[in-house]
């Protein structure tokens, strides 16, 4: 391997440091029609009259839209695979509105002072309905969703009538057997709150009607050709009417798989037939878009007292918020890519229930479920460790997987994995974990926290995975063309977010085909141009696109071959690709690939070599990390501050190592965020509080300590020159290791996220006062 | 009204309304390597100077900048390149929405703060979050450039002093 595992620069780096005009709203047309969005103030509400006429009078103004002015019909704003998972439960600038921050009616003017404006003109008058505020107590509220023409085109149990958005639950053996023989039975209450994914370029996006009136959407988006499929629903177009594009991408993190900015210039650019753009502002991100799931999980270990561990149980409840999108996803991830880490166990039991309220609406962040799910299941299993008085280390070791393992549970929660066991050939897990340990001297730190005044440190561990793609969900393609001069077009729908992944996604290119980067000119998501790609989303970038770069690959060395044969006047057999050059053995000839380009291009054979390969995952291939936090807390203060983090990941071969590792280095620090700084909290009339980078605190540079990643050797037989993902795993352990390693310095439990200096601060105190 | 202001060495004449914030003028005008985060003045990434010194322009009135000289990263384009090959040399360019806002703030850095250390570079780029890369590599990338001022200033090569010092090319976007 010449050029995939070498930490080649970004490609696109320069451009975007020094400042180049490369984002969506740098594109857009300056004539573009300014749109905004005029957003409920009210949690709940039927709209009983708006009044749009003094809007629409305003000089400057194109127009004014509102649901009368739309068609009604359900979709989802969920960018998956078809048939969506989540529930058609939304419309278009519905009548009822169902959070703070729900879409109630869209300005179009010449300009954005003018368009904000009008929005204050348009008269609307509510009429109150009952608040869904508690997702303990929503299903046995009135629903929010009344509607009878809402569906849910997958089976996750949707019962809209009790403010259910879907149900997941599956068990491995009995719990309820194996249970009550556990000597050793522990049961804990964990809580994370609705962060956002805070990404600095907010959504954004603009339209207008090409040359044969078809509508051209350019959007920063994961997901361009889920948005050309439900911007179709929603607006009742044929596919073939929506071409969408997007430019580079101002950070994604789940914020941008789901639709939202998409759907208003559209609509302008349809009525008015003339460009249109909507820029979210900040606020509008944080009340009208989407955020982390906020979840309640009630989590039981059952334990023999040598620390062997028979059974798990976890029950929880998740707050989709308003709408369902990604909620029976995200919530199944919760289990299925947690419960797996523990392949021992006798029997595991996973029941969870999405509930609808009035809050924000629930959506894809980075970690999608898993990062809940497993600050409860190993917030769990750090208590369990205290409980047995055993080292939290010994407990993993003896229960999580190890390479070459399976679980039954791995068939039970991957689609069309049939019976055969899967086995985690590639799982490093175990050295992760020894590895991860030796680099933080957990087994001198763990022995007594070091104390220094009213400071002390402490230091906790976790362990996680998450997957590499959707298997049988999701599927990438990749088109190559071999031009004169012999370099190679690629086409791929893929989205580069952010991540480094068109120059991941070349370097697999290039050493496919055995050429050098700059033979391969990569050209990423345009639906009229590309071949289909789910999307940057379930790290399943370098995963399923690479390994359909290397379909594509085959294909095409064959495909040249073929014409190489015809070329040298012989059989394919005796023609040997090599990159560069062509060989024929016999008769003994050879020509260069670019000659042969030429060749084939302009004289002798006049023909276009143009191939395209698709890969869909089969087999979960899950990467794997140990994350070891030190923290420091200040006893009178219960400020925590981070000290170090040590996360050691199992990606398989890592593509392009040192991008890979920034990776990690920027998951662990959202995990820091969500650990200790961002909080999501509502008023008691639903309003979300934090709704700007005032009131919600993203970790700056001074927050967050010192963080080390160590990447593993390892090597997946299933992923792309044995690559497996990174994308997502890397948040998972840290919000639980600084919740143990908060405990191991100061005593404390925080089982509700994040861990507030005034959280611990009166833990601390009730600590104190029960000693006492 | 009309704005009479200096943009990266350039007299301009620009027409405003009084309640315009600086950024969006830029913007407007195509200096579009200013980029906007939020507009509360929290997270850094629409950093432009102000007679050399970083201000926030979505926070800034752009009146305010009547009679003052602006720069924004397309002022510096050597200044910008070099830092930048240091953060693509990190693998701190991840979507690279951020950067723009902070280099401009590490070249105010480096006129306040001789050799910073890594607390001091810490403590002055606070203000400018970054959601991708979790600050190591940027860190890593900022010391390296400072690595390599150093070395050209024991050198003699350079004067002390960011961009003011250096030939700026006036430049119109
Ligand atoms: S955009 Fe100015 S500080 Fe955020
Ligand atoms: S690189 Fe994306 S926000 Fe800094």
């Amino acid at each position: 391997m010449k050029i995939v595992n070498q930490s080649l620069p970004k490609m696109d780096g320069i451009s975007l440091v020094t400042g180049k005009p490369v984002y969506t709203d740098d594109l857009a047309p300056k004539e573009a029609l300014v749109v905004k969005v005029l957003r409920s103030p009210h949690p709940h509400a039927l709209i009983t009259s708006i009044d749009k006429g003094r809007a629409e009078k305003m000089p400057g103004v194109v127009c004014v839209l509102t649901h009368q002015d739309v068609i009604r019909k359900p979709f989802t704003r969920a960018g998956q695979a078809y048939p969506e998972m989540s529930p058609h439960d939304k419309f278009l600038l519905d009548h009822r509105v169902r959070h703070v921050g729900d879409d109630v009616a869209i300005v179009a003017a010449i300009d954005e002072k003018t368009a904000e404006k009008a929005l204050k003109m348009i008269k609307v008058t509510y009429e109150m309905q009952p608040m869904v505020l508690d997702m303990e107590t929503a299903d046995t509220m009135p629903p929010i969703h009344p509607e009878e023409d809402i569906k849910a085109l997958a089976n996750f149990g949707h019962d809209p009538a009790h403010n259910i958005a879907g149900r997941v639950d599956f068990e491995l053996g009995s719990v309820d057997e194996v249970m009550p023989e556990c000597p050793v039975v522990v049961t804990h209450t964990y809580k994370t709150q609705g962060q956002a994914q805070a990404m600095m370029e907010t959504q954004r996006t603009y339209s207008y009607l090409d040359v044969y009136g078809r509508l051209v959407i350019v959007s920063s988006t994961q997901i361009p050709f889920h948005v050309r499929r439900i911007l179709g629903n929603a607006l009742d177009l044929p596919l073939s009417k929506i071409r969408v594009i997007k430019p580079r991408i101002g950070g994604g993190f789940g914020s941008k798989q789901t639709v939202h900015s998409e759907f208003y210039p559209a609509l302008v650019t349809m009525i008015t037939g003339k460009p249109a753009k909507i820029v979210y502002t900040r606020r509008e991100v944080f009340r009208g878009t989407t955020s982390r799931h906020a979840m309640t999980f009630d989590i039981t270990l059952g334990a023999d007292r040598d620390g062997k561990i028979r059974a798990i149980d976890m029950k929880g409840i998740w707050d989709t918020g308003a709408y369902g999108e990604h909620a029976a996803t995200t919530l199944g991830s919760a289990g299925k890519k947690v419960l797996t880490l523990y392949n021992k166990v006798e029997a595991s039991r996973f029941s969870g229930k999405a509930v609808y309220t009035n809050h924000v609406p629930g959506g894809a962040l980075r970690g999608y479920g898993v990062t809940q799910g497993i600050f409860a299941l190993e917030s769990a299993m750090n208590e369990l460790a205290e409980t047995l008085d055993m080292d939290p280390v010994a407990l993993r070791e003896k229960n999580m997987i190890r390479k070459g393992e399976t679980t039954k549970l791995y068939n039970m929660v991957t689609k069309g994995a049939g019976d055969a066991p899967m086995y985690m050939d590639s799982c490093l897990l175990e050295e992760c974990v020894s590895r991860g340990k030796a680099l933080i001297n957990w087994d001198q730190k763990r022995i007594t926290p070091q104390r220094h005044g009213n400071k002390v440190r402490g230091v906790g561990m976790a362990i996680s995975q998450q997957g590499s793609g959707l298997p049988n969900i999701d599927m990438a393609a990749a088109t190559l063309k071999l031009n004169d001069d012999g370099f190679f077009n690629l086409a791929l729908g893929s989205t580069d977010i952010g991540t480094g992944a068109d120059t991941i996604l070349t370097q697999i290119a290039a050493e496919a085909l055995g050429v050098s980067m700059d033979k391969i000119v990569l050209y990423t998501a345009d639906t009229d141009v590309t071949p289909f790609d789910s999307g940057a989303y379930a790290s399943s970038t370098t995963y399923t696109t690479g390994n359909a770069i290397i379909d594509a690959a085959d294909k095409m060395k064959s495909a040249i071959v073929t014409a190489a044969a015809a070329y040298f006047q012989t059989t394919e057999e005796h023609i040997s690709y090599q990159g560069d050059q062509l060989i024929c053995y016999h008769p003994e000839d050879s020509i260069t690939l670019a000659d042969f380009a030429n060749k084939i291009t302009y004289s002798t054979m006049h023909q276009q070599l143009c191939v395209t390969g698709s890969f869909i995952p089969k087999k979960a291939a899950p990467p794997y990390m140990a994350g070891f936090a030190e923290v420091e807390v200040d006893l009178e203060t219960g400020k925590v501050t981070p000290i170090d983090f040590v996360g050691v990941v199992d990606c398989g071969t890592p593509i392009n190592p040192r991008l890979a590792s920034v990776q990690a280095e920027g998951g662990i620090v959202q995990g820091i965020g969500l650990a200790l700084y961002e909080e999501a909290t509502y008023t008691r009339t639903g309003k979300l509080i934090q709704d700007t980078f005032m009131q919600y605190k993203i970790p700056g540079r001074a927050d967050v300590g010192k963080v080390r990643v160590e990447l593993l050797d390892g090597y997946d037989e299933t992923g792309p020159f044995g690559a497996k993902s990174i994308g997502e795993v890397v948040l998972n352990t840290v919000a639980p290791a600084i919740a143990d390693a908060i405990h191991h310095a100061c005593g404390v439990r925080i089982r509700q996220l994040p861990a507030t200096p005034e959280k611990v601060f009166m833990a601390l105190r009730e600590k104190t006062l029960d000693k006492k | 009204m009309k704005l009479n202001t200096t943009i990266n060495g350039m007299p301009k004449n620009l027409e405003i309304r009084p309640d315009d914030y600086l950024v969006d003028v830029l913007r407007a005008n195509g200096y579009l390597g200013v980029r906007q985060g939020c507009d509360t003045g929290n997270c850094g990434v629409c950093t432009v100077h102000l007679d050399g010194k970083s201000v926030l322009s979505c926070v800034l009135l752009a009146i305010k900048a009547e009679g003052h000289e602006i720069t924004t990263i397309e002022g510096v384009p050597q200044q910008a390149a070099t830092i930048a090959n240091f953060f693509v040399e990190q693998g701190a360019d991840q979507c690279g929405y951020c950067t723009s806002g902070t280099v401009m703030n590490i070249l105010y850095m480096e006129q306040l703060v001789e050799d910073p250390t890594e607390e001091e570079i810490k403590h002055f780029l606070k203000g400018n979050l970054c959601r991708c890369t979790g600050y190591a590599s940027q860190l890593r990338a900022i010391q390296a450039y400072f690595n390599l001022r150093r070395q050209q200033k024991s050198e003699g090569q350079v004067p002390r002093g960011g961009y003011e010092d250096e030939n700026r090319k006036p430049e119109s976007p």
